[in-house]
């Protein structure tokens, strides 16, 4: 067998080359972010700093009052979005998935059609400014969209009919045991792999978000760090502009070099969670993508 | 009649814990997601926020006839379609491509270190994509203008303010960004094929290549046609962090950089234009559920069990 197999030189200099291709961005990213600020101007952005610089880091730290706000809000949504996100799936998809629930087929599809038809933008913007009010709220960036999907409640309510032995759930209510004791004792027990899984994918959802930030948000002080790494992307002069530690700023700010440092603080906790969360990372993407 | 309610009843109240359970999800689709679909007859109103959504009065196709009389609904259909079209076949071809490619990588830890190294672009915002294509791009100290063109002797670009740059920029940054998603799902059908396959090839004398081409595409086939055909379904929905945030936002690169997502956000929130927004929302709204409708009947004819419904 071994001599029909690939030239195994040629494929991992061809995955050398892409793995380059994937990571040297966020390395030119890094790099500059360590650059001092006349360098960046002189050189440009470059993988070998030509002076080496912590400016763009002490800038972020004597404005950690903004950025430790920012921090904290994103923390704090996405803690409390996946876990109510969470929940509210697993109880939503837990009676679907019984094959005894009444109405069962009528109820699954309801929560089908959300994934076939929407109402876009417009409606859904001003259904919760004008008639839920969230704008400027912390509810504005737990809500909208992110809480939970017709993709994700149909993923658990599988899970919990193909593994989870009925004869378990059935003997569990002729013993006396309440549904909502079978649901939280027992069903939701023994679909850890399933919820490790949609967590993750919620939580991801909820610290890479920007968009209901974008819209909803204008008021800075609500901004989570998405919004705040967007503001700084889409208008430089913004951190002149907001003054971020209240005092008068100096007029020289490393503004190139701190870009790129935000980005960087932006992007460290997820590279660093990432080969923990990896395995279920996969899982979440290749589960239900295509169906069977 | 009385007996059949009373019947409906005591099955409900045997249920009522399991409806209870029901109660949370389906207010939180009925808010996110139903209510929105019944505000899609905004379009056809003139918004007046003293009468509220729901009372303002009826305009008929009049937010349409703006909407359509403009240069702007050809555009941003065409960008959109286009965009789409090239970003589902390069994908797909490269996506199995490195899928094959990483499912002959001998050493396993190796391609499992190419894989989680080409997922990255996935896991992070579309906003830090903004800030690694900025630079990369930008005008005065970006890597392209600083050190790329000049070892080549050309001149620095503008390329924020250039358009005819922008469908190749996208292209590829949506390829980078996606490329590792993709290919895991292929690889993970890939993996599924049946060994026995490659080893009566290989003891009927099959190189590599004819393998590839007799064994692993046919047997993809079926993966390749579903997810194109339910991508085609999606195909009047862009991608909005990709051209809202890698092109800045950018004025003079709309002709190649606007799409329906981005016009309609630009409609609402920039310009407060409900009508022309609404109006366009309705028409991405109705196409894309029959486009969806459409594909998923082509799954159907296929292989039933292949479809969404």
């Amino acid at each position: 067998m071994r001599a029909n197999e690939m030239n195994q030189t040629l494929v991992n200099i061809f995955f050398a080359l892409a793995s380059v291709a994937c990571i040297f961005p966020f390395l030119l990213l890094f790099v500059a972010s360590f650059s001092s600020e006349q360098s960046i101007i002189t050189k440009g952005y470059s993988l070998v700093p030509s002076e080496f610089s912590l400016e763009a880091y002490k800038y972020l730290w004597n404005n950690f009052d903004a950025i430790g706000r920012s921090y904290g809000i994103t923390v704090f949504i996405t803690a409390v979005g996946t876990t109510a996100g969470l929940f509210i799936s697993a109880l939503l998809a837990y009676p679907l998935s019984r094959t005894d629930m009444p109405l069962k087929n009528t109820l699954s599809f309801i929560v089908f059609f959300t994934m076939l038809f929407n109402g876009g933008l417009v409606p859904t913007y001003l259904i919760y400014t004008e008639v839920f009010h969230i704008k400027n709220t912390l509810w504005a960036l737990i809500i909208p969209g992110l809480l939970t999907n017709g993709f994700f409640i149909l993923l658990i309510r599988t899970f919990f009919r193909t593994s989870i032995p009925k004869e378990i759930i059935e003997s569990a209510y002729i013993d006396g045991a309440s549904e909502f004791k079978i649901f939280f004792r027992i069903v939701m027990p023994l679909s850890l792999p399933i919820l490790a899984t949609i967590g993750l994918m919620l939580g991801i959802g909820y610290w890479n978000d920007w968009f209901n930030g974008l819209i909803y948000i204008t008021d800075s002080k609500l901004f989570s760090l998405q919004n705040l790494l967007n503001r700084m992307l889409q208008n430089i002069q913004f951190l002149q502009q907001t003054n971020l530690d209240g005092r008068a700023q100096a007029a020289n700010i490393p503004t190139n070099a701190v870009r790129m440092a935000m980005a960087v603080i932006g992007i460290v906790p997820i590279l660093l969670l990432y080969p923990f969360f990896q395995r279920f990372f996969v899982k979440g993407l290749t589960i239900g993508a295509v169906k069977g | 009649m009385a007996q059949t309610w009373r019947k409906a009843w005591k099955t409900f109240w045997r249920y009522k814990a399991l409806f209870l359970m029901l109660v949370p999800g389906m207010v939180y689709l009925f808010i996110n997601n139903y209510l929105p679909m019944f505000g899609l007859t905004i379009a056809f109103k003139e918004i007046n926020y003293a009468k509220g959504i729901w009372g303002s009065d009826w305009i008929g196709w009049k937010n349409f006839e703006f909407l359509f009389m403009t240069r702007d609904a050809w555009r941003i259909t065409r960008n959109t379609i286009l965009y789409n079209a090239v970003f589902i076949v390069l994908n797909t071809v490269m996506a199995i491509g490195v899928a094959i490619l990483l499912n002959e990588v001998r050493k396993k830890f190796l391609a499992r270190f190419y894989q989680s190294v080409l997922l990255l672009p996935y896991l992070i915002s579309m906003v830090i994509v903004g800030y690694l294509v900025l630079a990369m791009l930008n005008l005065e100290n970006g890597f392209m203008n600083k050190i790329i063109l000049p070892a080549f002797g050309l001149d620095p670009i503008s390329w924020y303010t250039k358009p005819e740059y922008w469908p190749y920029i996208l292209t590829i940054v949506n390829l980078w960004k996606n490329i590792g998603y993709l290919c895991i799902i292929y690889l993970a059908a890939i993996v599924g094929i049946d060994q026995e396959y490659y080893e009566a090839a290989t003891i009927d004398g099959a190189t590599k290549w004819q393998q590839i081409r007799s064994i692993t595409v046919p047997l993809l086939m079926p993966t390749i046609i579903i997810l194109t055909l339910l991508a085609i379904g999606r195909i009047f929905y862009a991608d909005f962090g990709l051209f809202y945030q890698v092109p800045l936002n950018s004025g003079p690169l709309q002709p190649t950089t606007d799409v329906i997502d981005t016009y309609v956000y630009r409609a609402l929130i920039t310009l407060g234009d409900i009508g022309m927004s609404s109006a366009a929302g309705f028409y991405q709204s109705m196409v894309g559920f029959v486009l969806v409708l459409v594909s998923n009947l082509i799954v159907r004819l296929k292989d039933k069990d292949q479809a969404l419904f």
